[in-house]
């Protein structure tokens, strides 16, 4: 299908390719040229000069700077390490032992998810968290996202899990390794890709959070950059959006960063596919 | 799903999966039920019924399906209507389209095309949604954005995209923003096709559409089935198109998740929020099971 | 070993994570706090510049001298009023948040029938009613933020609704100026002179749900108490859901976005419409514009500058449809809001608070805050300093003005509202239409009693 192609066929992928590659870049283009530009309006043009003018001004606020730098990190990080830890550990269990109806009932709380990240929970999560005293506090947010992603989560990395052959833990239970022994020498280095797709989904996804935190956060102190957008607002409560396209720019670099890098290392696939 | 023997003790399990238990229950479970609760009620936020709600029976539900003027502009049945073509256009056709299309399209070959579409295609799906809102709405604009410029350097004209077309242009976002979930399930499901098969295809002389179709879709069922019920389900609750559209102009990109969210947190009714997520949460069960279920019949067919 | 390092890692991390949430400063001195939509360099930049610089180090002075140790803490949020106003009814909800809170004047009644906040009296006791302040803030202004004869917190300022038009956008369309219209035929007549003259926008008078209360504020009851009554009829205490002025309003707003084209309707439909009709109006791309002071003091302010705004801009007052017509039988009509603090029931502080709430509102720190942004005060013996087109407005609109309905039901059925407007103004409904539809879920919300019908010609 591939390797003797016409050349008619490769020149087609290569428009379609290029098409693509349009069709997901353009749109990001103002993320790149607003920033450096000191008046920045919703068009795109080649800053004349670029300026980083911008993003001194966004640096000397200690709020929005705060938010990204310290809260943001707070609340993406411990998202991240919970749903790692939790989610490969039980989908490990679901995949290595035999749960009736485990597929179900993962899809079952993947329905609840969607009912309990949604607007209409808000009430009950902002009442459960005040009662575990939790309202203000960042691992509030961690937990309660923590609590909506987990369901995914696992679903995804259950194939991971079972994609992986079987055969070496079983030779080391022969051997007489214990079964936590397995898991930790075994099959955690084999899973390894899996929990890091799955690690930067819950990151990204509570990096870019703002309902929960709306919900739970008061102190301008602990409030994340979706929340800290809104101090480049002006007077009349419109974005200004020369500091706001710079703010962005920071906004999104981290995660940017931490695809490459994990790419990089990694690769950053789904294992064998997820599949029923 | 296989059903292999399990290689540790029950217990052993279970303690793997306490963690999970714990966040579940607290965190999942009891607001779920909590939610179901309340949408038996006429509970708000401010107001009389804040102070003390009462116990409404299905009145909540009744209202929802109340045909005399459910397809009213701004109505649930409206929005629902509009749910159904956002979630057709943007997550069966764009996002699983364009993530087959592109898995497909660089199957079994590395080079830098793929690297960057792939790479451009995440970067959409992870940045962070307050700053897609904004290069959406600077892409979008009439006057000065992007895609009217190079339209009109076209001689196309310069289309008022929010504003004349305002739910295609939340689909074509839509789809723009998670098509690499897509891509990336589908080209490692691609992945696990041993290259035997296409081998002897090409042998027999097979050609691309034809492989397509008769190796490649049957092989990627199981993948496609859990593909489309996770981004059906997603889709359904997705709830960024609020920041570029507000849900207008005139209610006409109002998805159910936006009605929600102005029940809920506009009106503060939140016994009538609940029961459309409930509602909402119903509707994709039966889609996930008529998904299943085709695809097994297929199966048979096959 | 390569995941030991990544599990110490990660363990670390979590602690860090933990740990961060649980760190809280403790000392001897009471700490009071305060909320409000404003953040500095922001969103209401002038109310954090007069609390930051004016009352919050007099408060503490004045207290210190009494010998009470306060340390005043504001919580500046910078989201939308209606995420503050979810924020303020959990936190009640649940006995929390801050010990004062800016409010907007129609939440009161839906947050008392609820029972999540109390009146002054009932919070801080008797020194409510003995404070010297009450006699300097006019009846009217009190019932700001007043429910059913209580008072609940004290306004920081009221404001009024004009049309504003710029001189020379109309000079140069051939229209004498000062300009004064006397009747909605008046505003049309203008408007297609304006156009006929190549005025982009001859008209903008707010509809449609985007622009939420400022429809149905600068846009609705500027047209409505012009045909003639209020939504609501005070004296029977119904709500006015059909009737030949609500008609009319519609067709007044269809004759200038539908019939005549005078308006942009897009503008009014589409999220950031109201940004966009403010920089057009600076731009002299809009002949005029019907918006509350605030437009005057804020967005003009920065997007035109003092100067060109004082030199080029003018204001006049909203007819009725004809002289005489309007709501009390008046020629010009006008509405006025009022935002204001409120005492949180659940402060553990309440003399304190009280004291706080005061000591802002009394007539020196009233008078400071002239100084940061000239406004019309809620204070009698403070009047608007150094804007003189400000103090036009206020001399020429107050006496005309009224307020909303001060009733649990309204904002939900000003969103109503809105939504007739913007069925009218995108043609998606007749007027007659619209106004059945609007007659309808009205009738829904408060129930069949509390409604009446004007019959209709």
């Amino acid at each position: 299908m591939i390797d003797q192609r016409s050349p008619i066929l490769r020149l087609l992928t290569l428009l379609l390719a290029t098409v693509l590659g349009l069709f997901f870049a353009l749109p990001m283009l103002w993320l790149i040229t607003a920033p450096f530009n000191e008046r920045a309006t919703l068009s795109v043009s080649i800053p004349q000069p670029p300026s980083l003018a911008n993003f001194e001004v966004v640096f000397n606020n200690q709020f929005a700077i705060r938010a990204l730098f310290v809260n943001n990190l707070i609340i993406g990080g411990g998202v991240m390490v919970l749903i790692a830890i939790v989610a490969t550990l039980a989908s490990y269990a679901l995949s290595r032992t035999r749960v009736p109806g485990s597929d179900l009932l993962v899809y079952i709380l993947i329905l609840f998810s969607s009912v309990v990240s949604g607007t209409a929970a808000m009430v009950p999560l902002f009442l459960l968290a005040y009662r575990l005293g939790l309202i203000d506090t960042h691992i509030g947010v961690i937990l309660i996202m923590t609590g909506g992603l987990l369901p995914s989560a696992i679903f995804i990395m259950r194939d991971f899990v079972s994609s992986i052959p079987r055969s070496y833990e079983e030779a080391a239970l022969v051997c007489g390794a214990s079964p936590l022994r397995v898991f930790w020498d075994v099959a955690l280095p084999l899973v390894r890709p899996g929990v890091v797709v799955v690690a930067i989904w819950a990151f990204v996804n509570a990096w870019g959070a703002f309902l929960v935190p709306l919900v739970l956060l008061r102190s301008p102190q602990n409030m994340p950059a979706s929340i800290a957008f809104y101090s480049f607002y002006s007077e009349a409560g419109t974005p200004n959006l020369t500091l706001v396209s710079a703010y962005a720019f920071l906004y999104t670099v981290p995660v940017l960063l931490l695809y490459l890098l994990i790419n990089w290392r990694f690769g950053f696939r789904f294992f064998g596919g997820i599949k029923r | 799903m296989e059903h292999k023997p399990s290689i540790f003790p029950a217990r052993i399990g279970i303690l793997f999966l306490l963690p999970a238990l714990f966040f579940v229950a607290i965190f999942l479970i009891f607001p779920f039920i909590w939610v179901i609760i309340i949408s038996f009620t006429n509970q708000t936020l401010t107001g009389a019924t804040a102070a003390n709600p009462q116990f409404v029976g299905l009145e909540n539900y009744a209202r929802l399906f109340d045909f005399s003027r459910w397809m009213r502009s701004g109505e649930f049945g409206a929005s629902l209507l509009i749910t159904v073509q956002f979630v057709l256009g943007s997550a069966l056709i764009g996002q699983a389209g364009l993530g087959l299309l592109i898995a497909v399209l660089f199957y079994r070959r590395k080079g830098w095309a793929r690297r960057i579409v792939t790479t451009l295609a995440v970067l959409a799906w992870i940045i962070p949604e307050v700053v897609v809102a904004f290069a959406w709405f600077a892409y979008l604009d009439r006057d000065s954005g992007t895609l009217n410029m190079i339209l009109s350097a076209l001689g196309l004209g310069k289309p008022d995209w929010l504003f004349d077309y305002p739910l295609l242009s939340i689909i074509i976002f839509n789809t723009w923003r998670g098509s690499a979930f897509s891509m990336l399930l589908f080209q490692s499901a691609l992945e696990t096709i041993p290259p035997s098969y296409i081998e002897t295809a090409d042998v027999a002389g097979a050609s691309a559409w034809q492989k397509f179709r008769d190796i490649l879709v049957p092989l990627l069922r199981g993948h496609i089935a859990t593909d489309l019920i996770l981004i059906t389900l997603w889709t359904f609750n997705v709830f960024t198109p609020y920041l570029l559209t507000g849900g207008g102009p005139t209610n006409r990109t109002q998805l159910v998740s936006i009605y929600t969210y102005k029940t809920a947190f506009q009106f503060f009714r939140f016994g009538q929020g609940a029961a459309i997520a409930v509602v909402m949460m119903f509707i994709n069960l039966t889609l996930a099971l008529i998904y299943l279920s085709t695809l097994r019949r297929q199966r048979v067919d096959a | 070993m390569h995941r030991y390092k990544l599990l110490v890692m990660l363990a670390a991390l979590a602690i860090m994570v933990l740990g961060a949430a649980g760190v809280g400063a403790q000392d001897d001195a009471v700490t009071l706090t305060m909320t409000c939509r404003c953040v500095e360099g922001g969103v209401n930049s002038n109310l954090v510049v007069w609390l930051k610089t004016y009352v919050i180090p007099t408060f503490e002075e004045r207290m210190a001298e009494q010998g009470v140790n306060v340390t005043v803490e504001l919580v500046e949020f910078g989201g939308s009023d209606e995420q503050l106003k979810q924020q303020y009814a959990l936190d009640l909800g649940v006995g929390a948040g801050a010990d004062l809170m800016s409010f907007d004047g129609f939440w009161v009644p839906e947050f008392v029938d609820a029972g999540l906040i109390q009146p002054l009296e009932a919070i801080a006791g008797e020194i409510v009613n003995e404070w010297d302040g009450w006699e300097h803030i006019p009846e009217a202004i009190q019932e700001l933020l007043s429910y059913r004869g209580e008072r609940y917190g004290i306004p920081v300022g009221t404001d009024v609704r004009v049309i504003y038009y710029r001189e020379d956008v109309f000079t140069e369309a051939g229209i004498e100026v000062p300009w004064q219209p006397t009747s909605w035929a008046d505003i049309l007549e203008t408007a297609e002179q304006l156009k006929e003259a190549g005025v982009e926008i001859p008209i903008q008078l707010n509809a449609g749900t985007p622009m939420g209360e400022a429809t149905t504020m600068q846009g609705f009851f500027m047209a409505l108490l012009g045909a003639g009554h209020h939504l609501y009829d005070f004296d029977e205490e119904k709500w006015i859901v059909s009737s030949p002025a609500l008609l009319e309003t519609l067709r007044f707003y269809e004759e200038i976005y539908v019939n005549r084209e005078l308006g942009d309707a897009r503008m009014q439909l589409v999220e950031d419409g109201r940004q966009r009709s403010f920089e057009a109006f600076a731009n002299g791309e809009v002949g005029m514009l019907v918006e509350g002071d605030f437009f005057w003091r804020s967005p003009m302010f920065e997007l035109m500058g003092v100067e060109q705004r004082n030199s080029l801009v003018r204001f006049a007052l909203m007819p009725a449809r004809e002289p005489g017509a309007g709501y009390r039988g008046q020629d010009y009509v006008t509405i006025s809001g009022g935002t204001g603090w409120i005492l949180n029931p659940n402060t553990e502080h309440p003399e304190l608070a009280w004291g706080l709430l005061s000591h802002m509102s009394d007539v020196d720190a009233v008078r400071a805050f002239q100084l940061i942004q000239p406004r019309i005060s809620f204070r009698d013996d403070v009047p608007v300093a150094g804007d003189p087109t400000m103090t036009a407005m206020a001399d020429a609109a107050l006496s005309l003005s009224t307020v909303r309905p001060q009733l649990p039901e309204y904002p939900q059925i000003s969103v109503e509202v809105q939504l007739m407007t913007e069925r009218v103004v995108s043609g998606e409904m007749s007027p007659e239409e619209a106004l059945e539809a609007y007659a309808e879920a009205v009738t829904e919300l408060v129930g069949e009693e509390n409604v009446i019908r004007i019959p209709l010609e």
